[in-house]
């Protein structure tokens, strides 16, 4: 007993110190092993047989570099991601501001609707779609079309979930400042909300991106055949058959692309959080003195 | 004068107010049409199906858009299937191979939060940037990584032949499906956890432990209970795409050993010409889900008005 509580109750629990980089390490050597095999020198996906760009760019016909079939899925992902991008966002970013301030019982329940999909699993909106596709709205072909309005269909919740949280910290002060300063709605909206909104709207650009390109189930259920095949697709795919480092190399691409785009997103955002700080300094000076 | 500039300034915002609720439903008009055009319809399109006709020539599925014109053969035929035939195990291997997978998930994730959330000190930053990384891996590159090491030849098979195990992990094994899944998963699990611990007043620990009760004793009576919402929560969200989820066992076993729901919604959607059968397959599957999403909803709402109010 004395010895237990002679014991320091608050020491470093080594412990979980230990068991969280072992999960960080379980998280990421597997990842970084696969990267590693891209630039294996034999066809083994599995068997070390030393380095070469082989399967990036070397192989005539079976490198990243070289095999269309790689580049068709990989142009259709990102191609994909940046329409699901610009679609989404605006929709997103503007169902976002209608929610916040749009008071009654058809908000609320266009705010249900709103969430319902955040806990949808995937194959039911993939199975809902695809036979909405092929029974109702036969117009809009299997492939790119399809796809695209799916991926919009799952992105624009997780922009209004990112743009509401802004919303509610940058509150309805400013607007009414700039409407009591004689600004129309519309001008306090396009002055002021949006310059204040940006980051959530970047955020939003960000978070659609690499939702569209991590996406394997819509895309899979929408496709309609090799030619629409994005990247998950294309591994899920060939995985099981006599498939060589090059999937190694097409699944790196495409995450060094997607932390790419992350790293591009928070620069900006972070130079949005510089020009910010003066601007949300003006501000205050602007209530301070002329309200 | 009675107008003053103050009850100019009232009047004038209260005519605002009236015209807004107009204008904020226009803001909230695209999003909401396209919710209900390609979220709402679809899903009716997909109950249409499931209680459709099967065309006699064809034999392809013709939905019925009328309700009156439902007919639940086909739906009567997948049920006794779920009930008594064959797929009934299907079934009861998925919900086993889900709880299985977030009860090992809260296991491997709790610690890790925990930490993350108490004690991580100078290292927090780093740590949970470390956390979010794995969303932006692609979840089929991240099965890839396993699909690469447990091949027969591959170096977690030969590291476990090194100690006598044999085993061919890719083929219909349901641990790996287990564990496959936990791997895929468990990030999103620990991000809320996190989230949820770290909201917790760390004076009642303080309490908990000036009163007498041990470290084990404060976990259970104070940590458990105040994270519980949280951990119900965070459950839930990986439980929901688990349960549809059907490439993380085609990845790593692609074998009717271990096929759970998704699997038989993908084939008869994907593979055959019996569309409605898939169709009624997710009818019951969302019937089923349905308890653990209006859980997530009410609570999420219920915290948004928290936060507003």
């Amino acid at each position: 007993m004395s010895s237990r509580r002679s014991r320091n109750p608050w020491r470093r629990p080594i412990g979980l110190a230990t068991w969280t980089w072992a999960y960080v390490l379980w998280m990421f050597l597997p990842v970084a092993i696969a990267v590693l095999f891209s630039f294996n020198g034999g066809r083994s996906r599995s068997v070390w047989q030393g380095f070469s760009l082989r399967w990036w760019t070397g192989e005539p016909n079976a490198s990243l570099l070289h095999d269309e079939t790689l580049h068709s899925a990989l142009r259709n992902s990102l191609v994909l991601a940046l329409l699901t991008m610009l679609v989404a966002t605006p929709i997103g970013i503007t169902l976002a501001i209608g929610l916040a301030r749009w008071r009654s019982r058809t908000a609320s329940g266009a705010n249900w609707l709103m969430l319902v999909p955040l806990v949808t699993p995937e194959i039911v909106m993939g199975a809902s779609l695809l036979l909405v596709f092929t029974s109702l709205y036969t117009g809009i072909p299997l492939g790119r079309p399809a796809q695209l309005l799916g991926h919009v269909t799952f992105s624009i919740s997780y922009v209004v979930v990112v743009a509401r949280g802004r919303l509610l910290s940058i509150g309805r002060d400013y607007e009414e400042a700039a409407r009591d300063l004689g600004a129309s709605q519309f001008q306090a909206l396009r002055l002021v909300l949006l310059p204040l909104l940006a980051p959530a709207i970047f955020a939003g650009f960000v978070i659609v991106f690499a939702m569209s390109i991590d996406d394997f189930v819509i895309s899979a259920f929408l496709s309609s055949g090799a030619g629409s095949e994005t990247v998950p697709v294309r591994i899920y795919s060939a995985v099981r058959t006599s498939s060589t480092p090059a999937l190694n190399a097409l699944a790196s691409f495409l995450v060094a692309s997607t932390l790419v785009a992350l790293a591009l997103g928070a620069t900006v955002m972070s130079w949005f959080r510089r020009r910010r700080g003066t601007k949300e300094s003006a501000l205050a000076d602007l209530t301070s003195v002329g309200i | 004068m009675t107008g003053t500039p103050t009850s100019v300034t009232t009047s004038d915002r209260s005519r605002r107010r009236a015209d807004r609720g107009t204008l904020w439903g226009l803001f909230a008009l695209p999003g909401t049409v396209w919710l209900l055009v390609l979220f709402v319809l679809p899903f009716y399109a997909l109950v249409c199906v499931a209680f459709g006709d099967i065309d006699p020539v064809f034999r392809n599925a013709v939905p019925a858009w009328n309700p009156l014109n439902w007919s639940f053969g086909n739906a009567g035929e997948v049920l006794g299937e779920i009930f008594g035939g064959s797929l009934r195990k299907v079934f009861l291997r998925t919900i086993s191979y889900v709880v299985c997978a977030v009860v090992l998930s809260f296991l491997v994730g709790y610690p890790v939060a925990y930490y993350l959330a108490r004690h991580a000190g100078r290292w927090r930053g780093l740590l949970l940037a470390l956390m979010i990384l794995p969303f932006w891996v692609n979840y089929l590159m991240r099965m890839l990584a396993w699909v690469n090491l447990l091949q027969v030849d591959g170096w977690v098979t030969r590291a476990f032949s090194v100690f006598g195990v044999q085993v061919n992990w890719l083929d219909g094994q349901p641990i790996t499906v287990v564990l496959g899944l936990v791997y895929g998963y468990v990030p999103f699990l620990v991000l809320p956890l996190y989230a949820a611990l770290e909201r917790l007043d760390g004076r009642l620990l303080e309490a908990a432990r000036d009163l007498g009760a041990g470290p084990g004793r404060t976990f259970h009576l104070v940590t458990i209970p105040l994270s519980r919402p949280g951990m119900l929560g965070a459950g839930v969200i990986i439980a929901l795409p688990m349960f549809g989820d059907y490439y993380t066992n085609d990845m790593l076993s692609r074998s009717p050993a271990t096929e759970m729901v998704g699997n038989q919604v993908d084939f008869y959607l994907n593979a055959t010409t019996q569309p409605q059968k898939g169709a009624v397959l997710v009818l019951v599957l969302s019937a089923l889900l349905v308890v653990l999403m209006s859980y997530y909803l009410v609570s999420t709402m219920r915290m948004q008005r928290e936060i507003r109010a």
